[in-house]
């Protein structure tokens, strides 16, 4: 199906600008920066100009209002080019904007939402050494103190929390225990530079080496009671929901990865000869890119059409888990695949082939991994139901 | 300051051009169309210009209905306004430079920005013919220009160096690779460019000066031939650049 079929005006015109950037400014410094585990502020600066990071949050707080296709479409095509950049990007807008604009009060999104669209990042302080899967396991507590709360406790792998611009992290933390017995949990908007709270890059990374990823420590950190997100006790529901969101990030992501991929080993395969002939006509390197070229089809329209579904407030629980399953296990394929095609300088950094299937890992990782999404999925179709 | 951009739509750079069925025009199906890239160097020009010393910017297209979308793009570059002259006939770069013309005498502004050479015919007519109706000052493959009051200085490429002109208002500049560097629209820009006005003015039945009789795709068949780098090996390059391939 083309490309665009069923988007408006802007969307394609969005594409075209995005591809465009991402090709000429990210994808020449994209292997040097992967190289030297750098984060560029430069290149996060040029992409809050262009309005990347406000994508959702609505023009009164200088954001740029997209629609969710819209915003995939961004998130995929820097994908297309660099994972690292596209992280940067998809998790400040989905993990950071997305909880405070979905349930910040006025006052929070007042005093946020414009900085965090014009080039400060924020980050979602979910999971712990301990805790991954198993948010349930959280083990940072806040305890109230008069006007206060103070938080103890450490989290990790937490996108953009310590660059240079970072202006904070929400931190889902243990509030107590609810009648029922089960912990209770809230989120707390707690800004870099806040006494007793340290944030610092994680190095050493197998993939979105270019990217910032965080541990975070917090000693006896206290906050104002004005930094509660929302309600005491919705924290656990802020972030399902946030995640709910989230896995359309990561789902394009995964497109993208997969599109790129594709087509940079289909540009090879169209020039590299062997045997006289180019590599593209062996019907061992067609099939793979026939292989490819089916997913893509079948999961960008599946991701746009659960896209349609979020902008309609219907519930993407399953859809956003299958769309990230499907999506992040096709940039798996096609990155391999990828590889396998430009053989021997396949392994080489030179080339791009090897940074894609680095960057192809964290998607069947990150933001639930491929067997929590298969869980969720079976959950909703009714396997574990009394 | 007001000040008239004449862009056009043409096809991608990497679009793989086939000849239509009636043999003398490309086949646009499956053609995917772009901003002329020259275009955009005129476009930046033109924006900067309105940005330093106020004004607005009108972007101006001649082609078929499927041409506006470049209008939307110049709009979100930052364009005020946009004028489209439709006309789905295949026309000629007479009838271009006379509907831009035509729109430009009404318009009366004080500087026409375009790219030197759409990059789908390459006839690099459109800024000299434009140049006599109107009876302006015209500077072609500009690559630099400094305003002073109501002059323009421009310097221009020719052939192993460059050329300075000064030209008053108003007048034409043709925009060369170098002039500036073009922006990225603005996600917002785009998201705005629908809300700005585009005129639509029908243009005239025409009958164009030039026929195109036929047009076919460039013969891939090679000589394929390597010779060595003696005296006797150039002669022989120069007789067959001369004898077989009819060069020269």
């Amino acid at each position: 199906m083309p490309l665009n079929r069923n988007l408006n005006e802007e969307q394609v015109m969005l594409r075209e600008t995005v591809r465009k950037f991402a090709e000429e400014v990210i994808r020449p410094v994209a292997i040097e920066l992967d190289e030297t585990e750098h984060f560029s502020v430069e290149l996060t600066k040029q992409m809050a100009e262009l309005g990347l990071m406000g994508a959702f949050i609505p023009e009164e707080y200088g954001g740029t209002a997209l629609d969710y296709v819209s915003y995939i479409i961004i998130v995929e095509e820097l994908s297309r080019v660099d994972g690292s950049n596209a992280a940067t990007v998809a998790a400040h807008n989905s993990l950071g904007v997305g909880p405070i604009y979905y349930f910040g009060n006025d006052e929070q999104k007042e005093k946020y939402l414009p900085q965090l669209a014009s080039g400060k990042l924020w980050g979602f302080g979910l999971t712990e050494p301990n805790a991954g899967s198993d948010a349930g396991n959280t083990q940072t507590t806040a305890v109230e103190d008069g006007d206060y709360w103070i938080l103890n406790g450490s989290k990790t792998f937490i996108t953009n929390a310590s660059t240079e611009i970072t202006l904070g992290s929400t931190i889902l933390a243990v509030t107590g225990e609810r009648p029922d017995g089960r912990k209770e949990y809230s989120c707390f908007l707690v800004e870099n530079g806040t006494p007793g709270y340290i944030a610092k890059p994680i190095h050493k990374k197998m993939m979105w080496r270019a990217s910032n990823t965080s541990e975070i420590f917090l000693d006896n950190v206290r906050v104002h009671k004005s930094a509660l997100l929302g309600k005491r006790g919705d924290g656990f529901k802020q972030m399902l929901k946030t995640l709910d969101y989230g896995r359309l990030s990561i789902a394009s992501m995964g497109l993208g990865l997969a599109q790129g991929a594709f087509d940079y080993a289909l540009n090879y395969a169209k020039q590299r000869k062997a045997f006289g002939e180019k590599i593209s006509t062996f019907q061992a390197t067609a099939f793979k890119f026939a292989d490819i070229e089916v997913g893509l089809e079948l999961a960008r329209n599946y991701l746009y059409e659960t896209c349609r579904m979020a902008n309609e407030g219907v519930k993407i629980t399953k859809e956003g888990a299958i769309a990230k399953l499907y999506c992040s296990e096709l940039a798996h394929l096609a990155s391999n695949h990828a590889v396998q095609i430009l053989g021997g300088y396949g392994l080489i950094k030179e080339y791009e082939a090897e940074r894609y299937y680095r960057d192809a890992k964290l998607l069947e990782i990150g933001e639930g991994t491929s067997e929590i999404q298969r869980l969720v999925i079976a959950r909703q179709v009714g396997c574990f139901d009394e | 300051m007001n000040i008239l951009v004449a862009v056009s739509r043409v096809p991608d750079t990497t679009t793989k051009i086939l000849v239509g069925s009636d043999g003398k025009f490309i086949d646009t199906n499956n053609v995917k169309f772009i901003l002329n890239p020259y275009d955009e160097y005129a476009l930046e020009e033109a924006i900067r210009l309105k940005e330093k010393n106020g004004g607005k910017v009108i972007a101006i297209t001649v082609g078929p209905a499927t041409a506006q979308d470049i209008l939307r793009n110049a709009l979100a570059v930052g364009a005020d306004e946009a004028v489209h002259i439709k006309s789905e006939q295949n026309f000629d770069s007479f009838f271009v430079a006379s509907q831009i013309a035509e729109y430009a005498s009404k318009m009366k502004p004080d500087i026409i920005f375009m790219g030197k050479q759409s990059i789908d015919f390459d006839s690099l007519q459109v800024p000299s013919i434009l140049s006599d109706i109107l009876d302006l000052p015209l500077a072609t493959i500009v690559t630099k220009l400094n305003y002073e009051g109501n002059m323009v200085k421009a310097e221009r490429e020719i052939e192993g160096g460059k050329e300075v002109l000064s030209l008053q208002m108003p007048c034409i500049i043709s925009a060369q690779k170098g002039l500036n560097e073009p922006r990225y629209p603005k996600l917002p820009d785009i998201m705005k460019a629908k809300k700005k006005p585009i005129e639509e003015i029908d243009a005239p039945n025409y009958e164009n000066n030039i026929e195109i009789i036929g047009m076919e795709l460039p013969s891939r068949s090679r000589l394929n031939k390597i010779v060595g780098d003696t005296d006797e090996d150039i002669k022989e390059i120069v007789r067959m650049l001369h004898e077989d391939a009819k060069i020269f």
